[in-house]
């Protein structure tokens, strides 16, 4: 089984005539995913090509897009002045899931976003992450579907190209996946590791998780503490940023040490006292898993 | 991007904050000067983006002209941290009966402003925080409401007694909100707020990051960042759109995606080098940029061998090749490069690097292992 979406999904794409977003929605279509509308202001009315001759209709607005073709989840490739609109957009318009991909939304932009969406019920997921991945039924995002297969393996991650390095080697190894959710590499994301847990923990066919966290912030140990209380699956982590300096912002907004709460050493510790095993390479995690389902 | 003290003191006076005078000197004279003008007495405050600058000697108190203009001599161009002082900034000295703690930044947990305040101030927060945690109080803002005039109050109320001074710090207190939001900030603190023996409240010290996602839209506060106090490789990387931090080792590192970097960076350590850099050159990257990487961590003379570490996704690996060979040809370098490539397009980059003699591994452990063996 899959966490979030399945394969019914009807997606809308916001900004979909930019090149990331209309890159992406052909490579969404042609693995599967019905993407039934496009989103651009000032575009509305026009066909977007989809992979093998398909189109799908383009609308000004959000609330069009539901209206017409049912969409009940997004994803959002507007660029960073205006994506915390668009994710307002969408859940004003009842959409109730939307993968925000874009890096570099202003901060004070999301708290509001992610006030919205709570109120009007909506998940999302990111921004800043890579989206969301279920290998045979689905994809909304960015990950590529050539790496995943299908199996029991649930992975969580805040990092993007790190989810592939792990997949790569899960897959090479015999251990298909049940969903692979990029949470975010921001400091204020919609859906936290906790959240995916406990969706997975709902899910019979996980029978692992593979956790991938980094430095800054406290959501790993949160995480941690609500695996030793909740969940019965074997779970493998991963902390990137062992060697990173305090006070240094790597890369993601929200990979930066303030505190020792941060540190990746922190973080290890928090997975370890709860009983999660911690891979020291990325080439390790696929070993563990296989481990642990042994 | 940090603002200096001078910097984020000037927002505070511009939303009509109560904030006491200062000028910011360059040369003993014009110190000497400044405290001549303030009535003699002055202190003088290293502008540099690090904390404790009064424990690393940053912060004096001058008794005459003459004794602001010596502190200023030992002050300019000291270093704090690793960063070079080039401005000191000159302030009368306040006749202070308490000093507070006021700060606002954005709540990860809560995903919204929170005001932290106390009235222990002038102190580092952070140990008050760890030693005495029940004194500082916190209030998470809803971002859609802003401040609302009863919360700015009862931040106050924290903080005096005296009907007087809780009004006074309730007005400095929604200004700093205003400050906050109005010029995109992760954090805006004043520590200390003092109130004098005269009952005035104002804040002599000020505090502020901007969130660098921010920048775009606010070009005078972009216009504020002291490029003179950032490493030129800072420089380049962020006009070049990378993502950059300089370590102290001799692995240069140029890797997609910033988990991976972090990754790469570990496993270096794991092998036993060390990484001379963090660099992330982004999810679709183009040639220049790989160009503009290579350049960056060339310039660092301690760099003995360069890895690429690249998981094609998002980003094809005939792209980065392109961009390694183009690199190779125009700025031509000594050390040795080791290039790891796997995913999108794998086979044509491999094929594109084979013209220009030069090849690549397919896992992050071999490429890792080569670098620190050739970086001994």
């Amino acid at each position: 089984m899959s966490i979030f979406v399945d394969g019914t999904n009807r997606v809308v794409v916001q900004g979909i005539t930019g090149r990331d977003g209309s890159f992406h929605s052909r490579q969404m279509m042609a693995y599967g995913t019905r993407v039934v509308a496009g989103v651009t202001p000032g575009k509305g009315g026009r066909d977007f090509e989809g992979p093998d001759g398909t189109t799908i209709p383009v609308y000004d607005t959000v609330a069009e897009a539901v209206a017409e073709t049912g969409a009940d989840a997004s994803v959002v490739y507007v660029p960073p002045a205006f994506a915390a609109s668009a994710i307002m957009e969408a859940a004003d318009a009842g959409v109730g899931f939307i993968v925000c991909v874009t890096e570099g939304i202003p901060v004070l932009d999301m708290t509001r976003a992610h006030a919205l969406a709570r109120d009007r019920g909506s998940r999302v997921l990111g921004p800043n992450c890579p989206g969301i991945i279920c290998p045979g039924k689905t994809t909304l995002g960015i990950i590529p579907g050539r790496m995943v297969a299908p199996g029991p393996v649930a992975l969580i991650s805040r990092s993007g190209t790190l989810t592939y390095e792990a997949v790569y080697h899960l897959s090479r190894g015999g251990l298909g996946q049940t969903t692979c959710v990029g949470i975010g590499g921001d400091p204020l994301i919609g859906t936290s590791f906790v959240d995916c847990l406990a969706a997975f923990a709902e899910d019979p066919d996980t029978e692992a998780v593979v956790m991938i966290g980094e430095i800054g912030g406290t959501a790993e140990q949160e995480a941690a503490t609500w695996v030793s209380a909740n969940l019965d699956v074997p779970v493998v982590g991963f902390i990137a940023g062992r060697t990173a300096p305090p006070g240094k912002r790597m890369g993601h907004a929200g990979a930066i040490i303030s505190g020792s709460a941060g540190t990746a050493a922190e973080k290890t510790r928090a997975f370890e006292d709860n009983g999660i095993r911690v891979a020291r390479r990325p080439v390790e995690i696929a070993g563990l898993v296989a481990e642990a389902l042994r | 991007m940090n603002l200096h003290e001078y910097q984020a003191k000037e927002l505070f006076r511009e939303a009509g904050m109560a904030v006491n005078p200062g000028e910011v000197a360059t040369s003993p004279e014009q110190a000497g000067a400044f405290a001549e003008r303030f009535g003699g007495a002055a202190v003088v405050k290293a502008q540099v983006h690090s904390g404790g600058r009064g424990k690393a000697g940053g912060v004096k108190l001058a008794h005459s002209p003459e004794e602001a203009a010596a502190h200023a001599s030992a002050i300019l161009g000291m270093e704090i941290n690793g960063l070079t002082v080039g401005e000191v900034l000159v302030c009368p000295i306040e006749d202070i009966a308490t000093e507070a703690y006021v700060g606002v930044l954005v709540d990860r947990e809560g995903q919204c402003p929170v005001f932290m305040v106390s009235a222990e101030g002038g102190v580092d927060i952070e140990e008050v925080a760890a030693s005495n945690p029940e004194a500082i109080h916190r209030m998470r803002i809803d971002p859609r409401y802003g401040l609302l005039p009863h919360q700015a109050y009862g931040l106050a109320a924290r903080l005096y007694d005296d009907p007087g001074l809780v009004r006074q710090a309730a007005r400095i207190i929604a200004q700093l909100y205003d400050v906050f939001v109005g010029n995109g900030a992760s954090m805006a603190e004043i520590n200390p707020l003092i109130s004098t023996a005269r009952g005035r409240v104002m804040a002599i010290d000020a505090k502020m990051s901007i969130d660098d996602n921010e920048l775009f839209r606010r070009p005078a506060v972009a216009a504020l960042r002291d490029a003179g106090s950032e490493a030129s490789a800072d420089t380049r990387a962020r006009e070049a759109g990378l993502s950059f931090v300089k370590l102290d080792g001799n692995v240069g590192c140029c890797v997609n995606g910033a988990g991976l970097a972090m990754a790469t960076m570990d496993l270096v350590k794991y092998y036993g080098g060390e990484p001379a850099n963090f660099l992330d050159i982004g999810g679709s990257s183009n040639p220049d940029k790989v160009v503009a990487a290579l350049e960056i961590i060339t310039s660092d003379p301690e760099v003995k061998v360069i890895l690429f570490n690249i998981f094609g996704g998002i980003t094809r690996c005939d792209d980065v090749a392109r961009g390694i060979v183009e690199a190779v040809n125009r700025i031509g370098f000594e050390v040795p490069l080791v290039i790891r490539l796997t995913g999108t397009n794998e086979e044509l980059a491999r094929e594109i690097l084979a013209e220009a003699d030069l090849t690549a591994v397919t896992t992050m452990d071999e490429v890792v292992e080569q670098a620190v063996r050739l970086a001994r």
